[in-house]
């Protein structure tokens, strides 16, 4: 945040701000919010997220606070939150928080209701159920409560009010405690969206612990269940979650509570942890690294053996799109060249170790195609997506932008449609695919395939690690400082000496083999592959992911697979929240937009980038710590003069 | 007669319909300094874009070194020899000012792919090389781009900071011809005197040769040895600074034609 620009300093009591009435507010600004909010919450309700998700509860026994209500309760509690917002530049004068913030907060919350209350009012006198599936019984029942129209013409505007107010409040409370509060919050809303993943992961791990054996069993082939135990931490999931699914009432405000006085007592070690480790340097900080990484390489290691089939599944999907995002994000993030068709490869990864794995791939090869094993087939698919990225890469590199991204675009839809093809049915078997693909044997180490997705997930580890390191050393080398350069200003970048056709064509390469390794294992995992598995949406969804992510992180991608492609899940794969696999693109839609406006940068920004997208408060930061350099001896500010 | 490093054979270049450059003939011999003086529009920079490769003229030829260069891409160009710096300065403004000067030494470097991916002797020894030329180039400007601003990110810098680090930037690529773009414009005459000192300097301790696009006069007359003055994209006159500026058709290009009658003023 720029120094001089305070979007909100609630509760730091400034003391030049002055008071207003409660009722001296933007009545225009707020009808505008509020209008949008009502808009927002008539459309969720007509997406069908409140009736999908209203089986999912957040706290069990308590009928409102499930996942669907929460999709529409969450309008008035943002836009309460927002409506608060005040830019206070250098030279103005701050307005103090007070009883005028819940005015306002309350009337945008209530406009919204307002939407809800229209709909209600619609829903009980017209059927358009004919191009709104939505608008159903159903969704009726629940906008009103189960009590009829009578209850729901007022409700949403009173419920309106009350969260816009409460999310007005946020702004009261000091910063601190405000903390706790959204901590609780999240927490609470977490726990209950992950119950699946906590549950599986908490109960395996106790059961280990009182029955030690269960570890070796997960060594063994032939899986001869040992007799069930009950869980050491069986007291706790019971206390906090409910058989029916959902929080027990007291578990949740038990949760919130510890998660609260985790937050009050927590945040200032974690912010000094974080400034100890920056002040490190040299050997002392690779050290430290290198333990965290050790760390996290055994919790990952360790984390099959105690998760269930379905997580495990899913941390392998999470980990095919992680290994294309890795990819992406060298081509999008280091070397700035937007490809759009980065599917491309993964396709043509995924069919060349299909072809050369599977003993009958196609009628029209000849007899010496030969039938290789997984790892034999991914040296000959690496050489192969090398090749493709040349090929498409020499016509298209000298492109610049959007131009570029189009072409892009185009060449990843013709590679699919050539595996679709007619003229290459007896090579990939058109629609049909290639479908009797054996398990990638590794010998002693095992086999990986998709029955279990536990080999799947340490083979995508391992393939991931190496995507890292890739990247990570390409970064700090020759040709990643070149990459930056023609990502900063390609024609100078030229002047000053780069190859950039070979440069960004190295970009490409290195992009494509890391997507190939993604297909070999994903054309191995799934055992059987079609043109349908290589949809343009695989494209958006990786570059949402690395942009949603932080464009050029390697962390910031990390965290954009785990949240999008783990959470919300992959283009046909589900994530953990199965209930909105149905809006799982309304979803990505709205987070990329939100992204986009208020935070361009991405979850995790490289610095870099993020400097790219706030120069000029980035400057004003450098200038106020002196970093700034004024012009020499003179000691002014350079200003530009015009050439005499 | 010393050699000619750079011999420029009857350059034309047209955009349209409009002539920038018209049978431009022009020479620089190793080891000189010429400035390059004209009134704006006149077609200096087309003319430094003709030289890096950024322009391909449309008739004549450009030998460096006694070889054509017309044709090459700019970063063959620089591959060659030849770097240049930007009238309106363009750094890398989001990378380090040690990435900045780093980076410039693309073309004298070769490590690939593999060298980073297994960090083997020859890429550590080349990283250090780079890193090593890149500071003694920096150096170069005192204190000012070296020390803790080595990791800082160039738009920090103040403007004659910038221009500095520009042509930091352009001597990291080891050249032998070095164009400036108006490389004192914007800095106070203190600040252009001591570029004016640090120019000559880039001749006798870097041995570089130097053509300098400047309307800066006492730059210009201070640092030349020659200079050439373009109009409309003609050379209308060469030789000495006292030659040139004492030229009726330069004066007239710069101040405009006295008029028959006065006009009412």
């Amino acid at each position: 945040m720029s120094a001089t620009i305070a979007t909100d300093t609630a509760g730091q009591g400034m003391p030049e701000a002055v008071s207003k009435g409660a009722f001296d507010l933007d009545w225009a600004n707020v009808a505008k919010s509020g209008s949008i909010a009502a808009l927002i919450m008539t459309f969720i309700a007509l997406s069908g997220m409140p009736d999908g998700l209203d089986a999912r509860p957040i706290v069990d026994g308590v009928r409102v606070l499930t996942i669907g209500y929460l999709t529409l309760f969450a309008v008035p509690l943002a836009f309460g939150w927002m409506i608060g917002n005040e830019v206070v530049l250098e030279g103005m004068v701050a307005t103090k928080r007070g009883p005028r913030d819940l005015v306002a907060g309350a009337a945008v919350g209530a406009l919204g209701g307002v939407g809800l209350t229209l709909l209600v009012v619609l829903m009980s006198n017209f059927d358009l159920r004919d191009p709104l599936v939505n608008w159903s019984p159903q969704l009726f029942n629940l906008l009103t409560f189960d009590s009829g129209v009578g209850v729901g013409v007022w409700v949403w505007i009173l419920i309106g009010a009350v969260l816009g107010a409460i999310g007005a409040s946020l702004r009261l409370l000091p910063a601190k405690i405000r903390r706790a509060v959204i901590v609780m919050f999240l927490t609470v809303v977490g726990f209950s969206v992950l119950q699946g993943l906590i549950d599986d992961i908490v109960g395996n791990v106790g059961e280990t612990i009182r029955d030690p054996g269960r570890f070796s069993e997960f060594f063994g082939e032939g899986d001869t269940p040992r007799p069930r135990v009950d869980s050491v931490f069986d007291p706790v999931i019971n206390f906090i979650y409910s058989q029916t699914g959902g929080l027990k009432l007291v578990g949740a405000i038990v949760l919130a509570l510890v998660a609260g006085a985790l937050s009050l007592s927590g945040r200032g070690r974690i912010k000094a942890a974080k400034a100890s480790y920056n002040a490190k340097t040299g050997p002392e900080r690779t050290k430290q690294t290198s333990i965290m990484i050790g760390i996290t390489a055994v919790l990952l290691i360790l984390l099959p053996f105690f998760s269930g089939k379905i997580v495990n599944e899913l941390l392998a999907n999470v980990g095919i799109f992680l290994l294309l995002a890795l990819g992406l994000n060298i081509v999008v993030g280091l070397a700035g060249i937007l490809d759009l068709g980065y599917v491309a490869f993964f396709a043509v990864g995924g069919y060349t170790t299909a072809v050369l794995t599977a003993p009958k791939p196609g009628d029209a090869w000849p007899e010496w195609l030969p039938t290789l094993p997984w790892w034999g087939a991914l040296l000959v698919t690496v050489v192969f997506a090398a090749i493709t990225g040349l090929m498409i890469g020499a016509p298209v590199i000298r492109m610049r932008g959007d131009y570029l991204a189009i072409v892009t675009l185009g060449f990843g839809e013709i590679i699919r449609l050539l595996f679709l093809s007619d003229w290459l049915k007896g090579y990939f078997g058109g629609a049909q695919g290639i479908t009797n693909i054996p398990a990638a044997d590794f010998g002693p180490l095992g086999t990986v395939s998709g029955v279990d997705p536990r080999s799947v997930f340490y083979l995508v580890l391992v393939f991931c690690a190496l995507a890292i390191y890739v990247s990570w050393r390409l970064e700090r080398s020759r040709l990643g400082r070149a990459w930056m350069a023609i990502r900063e200003d390609e024609s100078v970048a030229e002047a000053m000496g780069i190859n950039t056709v070979n440069v960004k064509l190295m970009a490409f390469v290195v992009g494509a083999v890391l997507a190939s390794f993604s297909g070999a294992i994903f054309s191995a995992k799934v055992g059987s592959i079609f043109p349908s598995s290589f949809l343009i949406l695989v494209s958006i969804i990786i570059l949402v992911v690395v942009i949603v992510g932080g464009m050029g992180n390697i962390m910031g991608v990390i965290v954009g697979a785990l949240v999008l492609i783990g959470v919300l899940g992959g283009p046909k794969q589900p994530g953990l929240l199965q209930e909105f696999s149905e809006y799982k693109l309304l979803i990505y839609g709205a987070l990329l937009i939100w992204m986009m406006l208020k935070r361009p940068e991405g979850l995790v920004p490289n610095v870099r980038r993020s400097r790219e997208l706030h120069q000029d408060e980035f400057l004003q930061d450098a200038w106020l710590k002196g970093e700034v350099d004024t012009d020499d001896e003179d000691g002014e500010l350079a200003t530009e003069v015009a050439p005499a | 007669m010393s050699e000619r490093i750079l011999d420029i054979k009857n350059l034309s270049v047209t955009f349209g319909g409009l002539h920038a450059l018209r049978d431009l003939n022009f020479h620089v011999d190793e080891g000189e300094i010429v400035g390059v003086i004209g009134p704006n529009g006149a077609g200096k920079t087309t003319f430094f874009n003709m030289i890096s490769g950024m322009v391909t003229p449309s008739s004549g030829d450009i030998l460096f070194e006694g070889k054509s260069i017309i044709g090459l891409d700019p970063n063959q160009v620089t591959q060659r020899g030849i770097s240049r710096t930007f009238q309106n300065v363009r750094l890398f403004a989001n990378m380090t000012i040690a990435e900045n000067v780093m980076v410039s030494q693309h073309c004298r470097t070769k490590q690939g792919v593999w060298g980073a991916l297994f960090n083997t002797p020859g890429f550590k020894k080349e990283e250090k090389e780079i890193r090593e030329h890149a500071e003694k180039v920096l150096g170069f400007f005192g204190t000012r781009l070296i020390g803790y601003r080595l990791e800082q990110p160039a738009s920090v810098l103040s403007y004659a900071n910038r221009r500095r680090l520009e042509i930091a930037r352009a001597m990291a690529t080891s050249p032998r011809l070095l164009l400036l773009d108006e490389p004192v414009a914007g800095m106070n005459p203190k600040e252009s005197a001591e570029l004016t000192d640090l120019i000559g300097k880039l001749r006798s301790e870097w041995g570089f040769t130097i053509v300098m696009i400047e309307h800066d006069m006492n730059v210009v007359r201070d640092v030349s040895d020659r200079v050439v003055c373009l109009d409309h994209g003609e050379t209308l006159a060469q030789g000495s600074f006292e030659e040139v500026s004492n030229n009726p058709e330069v004066i007239e290009a710069y101040l405009g034609r006295p008029l028959e009658k006065k006009s009412a003023s």
